[in-house]
C-alpha cells in the first residue's frame, strides 16, 4: 500500500542536505562551542554560520536570533520573558483566541502570576481585525502577541497592520510564525514585530531546533539561566547538530520558497475544490488568505478521528486539528472561535501538503476521501439529522 | 535599589564610586536581566570596539557587577569612572585606557 503523508503542519522529514550538514557535528566536530580550543571553535563557527542563514530567512540581523529547542519554547520565552521584563510598566497582555497552546497556556500562567490577559475574538475566517487590537490596548498594555498563520485553519493574519499599531503605541509585539516561516515569505521588517517565533522542522530542518527573533535593544528575562550561551539569554550547551541543520534548512527554504509555494498551492486548490463537491463539507479558515499547502474542513455528521482512522487504513496520514484537541476529543477552541457549532467542530480534518506531494497522490486522495465520507455517513447515527445534538446556541461570526 | 552586601575588601571603594548623575558615554551596552558572567564578557567585547580614551556605559541589574566591574578595571588597566544608580538598574562607566584589555582568549 502506498503511503501518503498529508500532515506537514505537524512535522516534515529532514531534508537530505540538512542531514548531510549535521552529520559531522555528531562525530568529528563534537566540541563544546564554548571551549577555546580547535574543536570548540569549529562548533562555534558552525553555530554562527547557522545563525546568519537562519536570520537571513526572515531578513533579520544574525545577532537578533536566539536558538531554542522548539517553537513552543520560543513562544514561552517571548511571552514570559517580555512580561517579566516589563512588569514595572504595566501588567496587561493582548493575545487572540486562536493562538497555539504554547501561547495560550503561557498567558494563563501569566494570569496566575498577576498579569491581565485580553483574548481577542476573530471573524468567521479566523481573521483578527487590527481595529479590535487597537481598541483592546490600555495604558497598562506591555505586550501584544498574535499568531502569524493558524496551523489549524490556515488563515494568515494581518500581522503588518497589527505590528504598525503596536509600534505606534510603543507596545512590544510578538508573532508566533511557526506555521508560516519557510512556507510563505516572512520579512521581519515590514511586519513591525519585535519578536517572532519559528521552528526548523516546519521547513525540513530537524526537530529540537527553534529560534526566537528578538529585535536588537529589546530587553527580555531569560527562561533558562546558566552559562553565556546565546548571549546569556538562553543557557545550556547548544544542540550543535540541530542548529546546523536549522541553518541549512533555512538556506534551502530561502532558495526554494517560491517554487515550493507554487507547487503546493495548485495541488491544494485541486484538493479543496474536489472535497467541497461532497455534500455538507465546509472549508474552515480563509478561502484565499491561507497557507499555500493548507486545506482544512469540517465534515458534517461524522467525526474527524473516524475519518483519520479510515484514511490511515488507505495509507493517507492527516490530522483532525490541534493535537491537544484531538487527544482529548474536545471541540477545538479555534473552530469554536470562528463560530463553528460544537456538533460540526467534531468533524474537523486538516490536510497539509509539501513540495514532496505529487499530483498522483492528490488524485488518489480525491478518489478516496469522498468514499470514506460516504462510508462513515452510512453508519453515523446522525446521518438523518442531528436531532437534539445540534448546537443551536452558536451563531457563526460575520 | 538596595545595595547588596559585598566583601569588605571592596565595600569602601564601591561606596565612593557612586555618582550623582549619568555620564555621557561613547557607547552603551544594555545587559539588564542577564546574569554572571555576561557583564564581564560584554565589557571585554565592547571595550575592544572602542578607541583609547572613549567611555563605555554598561547597564545591568546584576548586583555582582558592583564587585566585578571595578575589579575587571583594576585587572585590565582600564579606568572605572563610577556607577550611577538608576531606578531599577545600575549604569557603570568605564574609560578605555589601553588598546589590549582582553582577559579572555581572542577568537
Amino acid at each position: 500500500m502506498k503511503e501518503i503523508y498529508m500532515d506537514h503542519v505537524a512535522t516534515n522529514p529532514l531534508h537530505p542536505e540538512a542531514l548531510e550538514a549535521m552529520l559531522p557535528y555528531f562525530k568529528e566536530h563534537f566540541g563544546n562551542p564554548l571551549s577555546l580550543y580547535e574543536p570548540g571553535i569549529k562548533a562555534r563557527e558552525a553555530i554562527e554560520n547557522a545563525r546568519a542563514s537562519t536570520a537571513s530567512l526572515i531578513n533579520a540581523k544574525a545577532n537578533e536570533i536566539i536558538f531554542t529547542s522548539s517553537g513552543a519554547e520560543s513562544n514561552n520565552f517571548a511571552l514570559k520573558g517580555i512580561a517579566f521584563a516589563n512588569q514595572n510598566k504595566g501588567k496587561h497582555i493582548i493575545i487572540s483566541k486562536i493562538e497555539h497552546h504554547s501561547i495560550l497556556n503561557s498567558a494563563r500562567f501569566l494570569e496566575k502570576s498577576g498579569f491581565a490577559v485580553t483574548y481577542l475574538p476573530v471573524d468567521k475566517y479566523g481573521v483578527i481585525d487590527p481595529a479590535i487590537v487597537e481598541k483592546a490596548i490600555t495604558k497598562e498594555t506591555i505586550l501584544i502577541s498574535i499568531i502569524h498563520a493558524s496551523p489549524e485553519i490556515g488563515t494568515i493574519e494581518p500581522i503588518a497592520e497589527i505590528g504598525k499599531i503596536a509600534r505606534q503605541k510603543g507596545i512590544i509585539f510578538h508573532t508566533d510564525a511557526v506555521a508560516s516561516v519557510g512556507n510563505i515569505p516572512v520579512d521581519i521588517q515590514p511586519l513591525n514585530a519585535d519578536l517572532l517565533s519559528f521552528a526548523a522542522h516546519q521547513f525540513y530542518g530537524p526537530k529540537g531546533a527553534g529560534a526566537l527573533y528578538l529585535r536588537e535593544g529589546t530587553r527580555i528575562v531569560p527562561l533558562i539561566y546558566g552559562g553565556i550561551q546565546e548571549g546569556g539569554r538562553r543557557a545550556g550547551t547548544e544542540n550543535v547538530p540541530a542548529i546546523v541543520g536549522m541553518g541549512k534548512a533555512a538556506e534551502l527554504a530561502k532558495r526554494d520558497l517560491q517554487k515550493r509555494i507554487n507547487h503546493v498551492k495548485s495541488l491544494r486548490d485541486k484538493l479543496i475544490s474536489n472535497a467541497l463537491k461532497v455534500e455538507k463539507v465546509y472549508l474552515t479558515g480563509h478561502p484565499e488568505q491561507r497557507l499555500p499547502g493548507h486545506a482544512s474542513f469540517v465534515v458534517e455528521y461524522i467525526e474527524g478521528e473516524a475519518m483519520l482512522l479510515l484514511l490511515a487504513g488507505k495509507g493517507i496520514y492527516a490530522a483532525s486539528g490541534s493535537a491537544c484537541s484531538s487527544k482529548a476529543l474536545k471541540a477545538s477552541p479555534v473552530l469554536i472561535s470562528i463560530g463553528t457549532p460544537a456538533h460540526l467542530a467534531q468533524g474537523s480534518v486538516v490536510f497539509t501538503l509539501s513540495e514532496g506531494t505529487t499530483e498522483e497522490e492528490i488524485n488518489y486522495f480525491n478518489e478516496v476521501f469522498p468514499q470514506i465520507i460516504n462510508q462513515l455517513r452510512k453508519i453515523s447515527p446522525f446521518a438523518k439529522g442531528w436531532g437534539d445534538m445540534e448546537d443551536k446556541t452558536c451563531t457563526p461570526r460575520k | 535599589m538596595q545595595i547588596p552586601e559585598v566583601s569588605s575588601k571592596v565595600q569602601n571603594n564601591i561606596q565612593l564610586m557612586f555618582i550623582d548623575k549619568p555620564i555621557e558615554a561613547d557607547a552603551t551596552t544594555d545587559i539588564i536581566y542577564m546574569m554572571c558572567p555576561m557583564h564581564l564578557l560584554i565589557i571585554d567585547q565592547k571595550t575592544k570596539e572602542l578607541k583609547v580614551g572613549q567611555i563605555l556605559a554598561v547597564l545591568t541589574d546584576y548586583d555582582g557587577a558592583l564587585e566585578d566591574i571595578p575589579a575587571w578595571c583594576i585587572k585590565t588597566g582600564n579606568e572605572f569612572l563610577g556607577v550611577y544608580e538608576a531606578e531599577d538598574h545600575y549604569k557603570f562607566y568605564v574609560r578605555k585606557l589601553i588598546e589590549k584589555s582582553c582577559i579572555y582568549k581572542e577568537t
